[in-house]
């Protein structure tokens, strides 16, 4: 959807744009416990900004932050501009769509959707009028007079997403928004959450585990691991330019080659791996002492099956083929070279027949371009 | 499933509820027994009863032990809920281990000792400022209180840790105070749980003999102080009366709200297999 990052404006390249949420330096301990150590991020106006994270990576914990129901150890967050430091969650310019969704049991679907312009002393007819308009951007007319329980899981994901949005809140905070839905339903609604943040303008941050989710929301992905940002960018950032193999083999499948640097040039870099049988030519430099440890990461996707052994004297190897997986779309290859390694090569289906596929125990040859690798150093 | 082991099975369950049931049965037979003897059928009577309606002093100690009991019960319920939220909610602070240990001994302590030592406090303290200084009505209601307290604590603390506390960060988020968030979400969603610990503080305070002989002065007579003294002095017709009304008052109530509860129960359980079913028949646009 939003894939490359000139699709879109992208304030995070603009030097004098002013981020929307600002947070500096910002620890949270738990006793002994770090759950989120020395972050800093700057997220602007109208992104969806996804933290993606395993559990206990500290992504919920900092979200909890923003929202005000934990206080940092240390550090400060600025939101549009104003410290946060000791302002209570109910003053706070942001909204929560929870994990468990959080629709009050004893309240229907309108109180439920009502309450936070209640707390605003809002006149009646204001909120009526805008709890309607709400009701009707997430589709649920009809359903106002409904108590949660006599909702579907996709019913009460769009009262809490009513709910949260109806305040006009200018920064949204999502706590894995999709995790509770089916697959199906889940694709679909990806899709009207990015329409409705787009046509209200709001900034998202979200909270999730699952990198697909992660992939097709966000405008910048920040991934963390044991309460640090490893790495923040486009979702076309993280999955070709890793920077380094947690983040390589957090998103997607990759294929690891673990090997040292021999040739160390500007514009190129060879590199003998052992766990190749061979060496690696990539076409781009890499900031590493000659001869230190480093690892190619080529996706599955951009390497290329062949029966003939293909020209030149880099980026292939010989193997076979010991499973096969057949997707439709593509089919998934594993081949075990012959240095023992296991690949995860896919090819695309282009053809309907099926007499020149590759098959078990075949002989092949692994090739791949000179872009096609990322080295990492760590 | 063989016919020895039901039969088995059977005859334990006719023992079980004979055991419990005979002695109320044969009591309540014998509240409208015509013979002032209570061993012995005389022929079926109403007299006990219109006999216990004239008799002012039992009346006197039913309405007694009722008002004691309901501000024991409403006393108890809102000191119950206070420390069930403070176990609950507060996390782990320091001593909470010590708190929580402290606010649950009534249930386990002696009542003969609960009662002793409030008798100890009462006489001691009656000279200072706030403290009763005549043993009775007020005395025995802060008795109680202590007692049933704990129970209501139980009661609601399991409700409370059952509660999804995203419910009230939700009311926060959405700009409710926290003095807000409790009255309009936290108490409507444990209000079950004060009702029955309301109920069961009131039915532990009306039926409390112990703590009420120890710290009622010597004019205050509960009804379980009345009964207990008639019963001595020999047991008559017109106490399985008062009984026999009293597990009368008793099963309407526990089976109106059993009655009510499974309706519910029901209802939802219905409801919600409709919601689900209508999301699946209309696919995933629903």
């Amino acid at each position: 959807m939003s894939a490359h990052p000139d699709e879109r404006d992208a304030p995070w390249l603009d030097p004098k744009a002013q981020p929307y949420v600002r947070i500096e330096n910002v620890t949270k301990k738990f006793g002994e416990f770090v759950a989120v150590n020395d972050v800093s991020l700057n997220i602007y106006r109208g992104e969806i900004f996804c933290l993606l994270g395993g559990s206990g990576s500290g992504k919920t914990t900092l979200l909890r932050m923003l929202a005000g129901f934990e206080q940092p150890t240390s550090g400060r967050i600025f939101i549009d501009g104003v410290p946060m430091e000791g302002v209570p969650p109910y003053e706070r310019p942001v909204n929560m769509m929870f994990q468990s969704y959080a629709l009050f049991p004893h309240m229907t679907v309108e109180q439920n959707v009502a309450f936070g312009l209640k707390q605003e002393g809002l006149p009646r007819a204001e909120i009526e009028e805008r709890v309607a308009e709400m009701l009707s951007i997430v589709k649920l007319n009809g359903l106002e007079k409904r108590k949660p329980h006599q909702l579907s899981g996709g019913q009460r994901q769009r009262v809490a997403l009513a709910r949260s949005l109806v305040k006009r809140p200018k920064l949204l905070l999502l706590d894995e928004p999709l995790g509770a839905l089916d697959k199906k339903l889940r694709e679909h609604t990806q899709f009207e959450l990015v329409n409705i943040q787009e046509r209200l303008g709001v900034t998202f941050i979200v909270v999730t585990h699952d990198q697909e989710e992660a992939m097709t929301l966000a405008t910048r992905i920040g991934l963390m691991d044991q309460g640090r940002i490893v790495q923040v960018g486009t979702p076309y950032e993280i999955y070709e330019f890793p920077n380094s193999r947690f983040v390589a083999e957090f998103i997607g499948n990759v294929n690891m080659f673990e090997g040292r640097l021999v040739e160390d040039e500007p514009d190129h870099v060879t590199i003998d791996s052992h766990d190749l049988g061979g060496t690696l030519y990539v076409g781009h430099g890499v900031s590493a002492a000659p001869d230190a440890l480093v690892w190619a990461a080529i996706r599955p996707e951009k390497m290329v099956l062949s029966r003939e052994e293909p020209p030149g004297q880099h980026n292939k190897a010989s193997g076979i083929i010991t499973e096969i997986a057949y997707m439709g779309d593509i089919s998934i290859y594993i081949v075990e070279l012959d240095s023992g390694k296991r690949v995860r090569v896919t090819q695309p289906n282009t053809h309907r027949h099926a007499d020149d596929r590759f098959s078990w125990d075949e002989r092949v040859w692994v090739s791949w371009s000179d872009s096609a690798a990322v080295v990492v150093t760590e | 499933m063989n016919q020895r082991r039901s039969i088995f099975l059977l005859s334990a369950l006719v023992f079980g509820f004979a055991f419990l049931y005979v002695p109320i049965l044969s009591m309540i037979v014998f509240s409208f027994n015509e013979s002032k003897l209570v061993t012995v059928w005389g022929g079926f009577s109403v007299k006990w009863y219109r006999a216990l309606l004239s008799n002012e002093r039992m009346l006197e100690a039913a309405w007694l032990s009722i008002r004691i009991a309901a501000v024991t019960a409403t006393i108890a319920v809102v000191l119950g809920t206070m420390a069930a939220f403070a176990l609950s909610r507060f996390g782990r602070f320091r001593l909470r281990a010590l708190f929580a240990g402290m606010v649950t001994a009534p249930l386990v302590m002696p009542e003969v000792i609960t009662g002793l030592s409030l008798l100890l406090l009462f006489v001691a303290f009656a000279p200072l400022p706030l403290f009763p200084d005549a043993r009775g009505f007020s005395t025995i209601t802060i008795a109680h209180t202590t007692l049933t307290m704990a129970y209501v604590t139980v009661v609601v603390q399991s409700r409370l840790s059952m509660l999804d506390e995203s419910l009230e960060e939700a009311a926060l988020d959405l700009g409710a105070r926290p003095a807000k968030v409790f009255l309009v979400i936290t108490l409507p969603l444990i209000a079950p749980a004060l009702i029955s610990g309301w109920l069961l503080a009131f039915t532990l305070s009306l039926d409390d003999l112990v703590i009420a002989s120890f710290t009622a002065g010597p004019t205050t007579n509960t009804l379980p102080m009345m009964i207990f003294s008639t019963v001595r002095r020999g047991l008559t017709p017109e106490i399985n009366a008062l009984a026999t009304i009293m597990v009368g008052i008793v099963t309407v109530f526990v089976v109106t709200a059993g009655v009510l509860m499974a309706r519910q129960e029901r209802k939802r359980e219905l409801e919600m297999r409709a919601a689900w079913q209508a999301a699946a028949a209309a696919g995933p646009r629903q």
